[in-house]
């Protein structure tokens, strides 16, 4: 377990490249990075390597790095917590812990990205912290979102084909059927902001 | 959560590679190369600085002994030449520790078979004509590459030759790992497996001859006819970017194969690596006389899964290492 805590001092713990495996999440480069696919390469007598896809989760990019294998990565003090969002002073935007703590975090803009668009108060984020600060907000995959903006709707159009856009109440535009109109509640995947129906 | 009790590879799988063996044993039966079997536990084990063995300790009549997984049938099979038996072939279930991945597993079966009085070109003809009894469609003409060409047309480079900085600075920039401090093979295997490799296979089978000496293995090693370098004698065969066959020219002095032994357990040491039991049944067998004879190992796993195509070695075991 990384960050066991022993007299004051954190002991990490080291991964070697036959223990990495997807999810597990690794320090390279002096960043926090989540290993995506480890494969072993090996020509007919020789050196073994093990290929590697991580992602660096503190710029999102996918990296494909070669190790010896054998070689060890040191464990990241990365964890994955449930956290509701409370709101924004328009500088830090606020979540607060869903274990019943009520403990509060401030989250940066850098941190949170994309998901600045898909924010909704009382909606429960996974808010990934690194040496206890935030470092990635990642929505549900599903929200519930009003439309605040769009054409009208086109009477009598519920089956054809044809899309136009829509603000949504957290200001992410999604791509709607043109018989929505504004007010209405729509269910959205975060994932690829396509509209999936009405709630 | 349900534990996931099922075959990594579906039932049709397992019915085709139960015919694909079949095949195996008719294509040597009817060359009058006979089946052995020789023992998985072994009282010595690969000294090969690359291979790591697996062991256990068994009680055998002569007491409490560590016993070797074998990392492949090699030495008994040679014992068995040496004892006369004539072309032998098995289909060996070998070990070797830390090797999963898409075309590895910790246990898998090795098709290795030697053939007393056979060069190393007839045997080299054998494994095509093996693998092309194998494969459901022509996988093209087979195109010969000696390892020098490789190196100097992939990446304009002679292997033999270049500085060994210059090949350390090469393989740091296309592995993206440090290699500063790396061996001249470690360079050329991570060149080789990173740059060269991918490429073989593609539209026809590549054979890779004339190995650096220093990579001969179990295998003898010759001057260069053209050249005068020092070569291995032994090819790799490659189809669609896999290592398939390893083939050998092989080694039957008694006195080389111990000095081979004790520089793998020195280079061992050096790399803080366990030594391995060196086999003096193999170096007695050597010195009682093995016939010149050449030997490959094949894959049958990726064999199977490139006839099948699939994707993993996982795919055509009844049950791979992550669900053993």
């Amino acid at each position: 377990m990384p960050g066991a805590t022993e007299y004051g001092i954190t002991l990490m713990a080291n991964y070697s490249t036959n223990e990495f495996k997807g999810g597990l999440k690794v320090m390279l480069d002096g960043d926090p990075c989540a290993i995506l696919e480890n494969d072993y390469v090996k020509p007919g007598k020789g050196q073994a390597f093990n290929r590697v896809k991580l992602r660096n989760l503190m710029t999102g990019r996918v990296w494909e790095r070669t190790f010896k294998s054998g070689e060890s990565l040191e464990a990241a003090d990365v964890l994955e917590l449930d956290m509701e969002y409370l709101y924004t002073d328009g500088e830090m935007w606020y979540f607060m812990l869903s274990d019943g703590s009520f403990e509060q975090y401030p989250v940066e803009r850098k941190a949170l990205g994309e998901t600045e668009k898909w924010l909704k108060e009382q909606v429960v984020y996974t808010v990934t912290l690194w040496n206890d600060n935030v470092i990635n907000v990642t929505p549900p995959n599903f929200l519930d979102l009003e439309v605040v903006q769009t054409d009208p709707g086109l009477k009598g159009d519920t089956a054809q084909g044809g899309s136009k856009p829509a603000t949504l109440s957290s200001g992410a535009v999604a791509r709607v059927p043109l018989f929505i109109n504004e007010g209405e509640v729509l269910k959205i995947d975060t994932r690829t902001g396509e509209y999936v129906g009405r709630a | 959560m349900s534990m996931d009790w099922r075959p990594s590879a579906d039932i049709e799988t397992l019915r085709e590679r139960a015919r694909l063996i079949g095949e195996v044993r008719a294509f040597f039966a009817e060359r009058g190369v006979m089946e052995v079997e020789t023992p998985v536990l072994g009282r010595a084990g690969s000294t090969d600085v690359h291979l790591a063995s697996l062991h256990c300790t068994a009680t055998t009549p002569a007491g409490r002994q560590p016993l070797w997984l074998q990392t492949s049938p090699e030495f008994h099979m040679k014992r068995l030449l040496a004892a006369g038996s004539g072309p032998i072939f098995q289909l060996a279930r070998s070990f070797r520790d830390g090797e999963v991945g898409s075309r590895h597993n910790l246990e898998f079966t090795m098709l290795e078979w030697y053939r007393p009085g056979l060069d190393l070109d007839g045997l080299m003809a054998e494994t095509e004509a093996l693998i092309r009894r194998l494969l459901p469609s022509d996988p093209g003409a087979l195109r010969r590459h000696r390892y020098r060409e490789l190196f100097r047309e992939d990446l304009d480079l002679d292997p033999f030759h270049e500085p060994l900085e210059a090949l350390r600075r090469l393989a740091t920039e296309r592995g993206g790992l440090d290699m500063a401090e790396a061996c001249r093979d470690d360079c050329l295997d991570l060149l080789m497996s990173l740059v060269i490799e991918p490429r073989l296979g593609r539209d026809g089978l590549d054979v890779v001859l004339d190995y650096p000496a220093s990579q001969a293995a179990l295998a003898r090693r010759h001057r260069d006819p053209e050249d005068g370098e020092w070569v291995a004698s032994r090819f790799e065969v490659y189809v669609n970017g896999l290592e398939l066959a390893n083939g050998y020219d092989e080694l039957t002095d008694a006195e080389e194969q111990g000095t081979r032994f004790a520089e793998d357990n020195a280079a061992r040491r050096a790399a803080g690596l366990p030594e391995v039991d060196v086999d003096r049944h193999l170096l007695a067998a050597l010195e009682a006389g093995m016939p010149e004879a050449s030997g490959v190992a094949l894959g049958l796993d990726r064999l199977i899964q490139l006839a099948l195509g699939k994707a993993s070695v996982a795919e055509v075991m009844a049950f791979a290492t992550p669900r053993a």
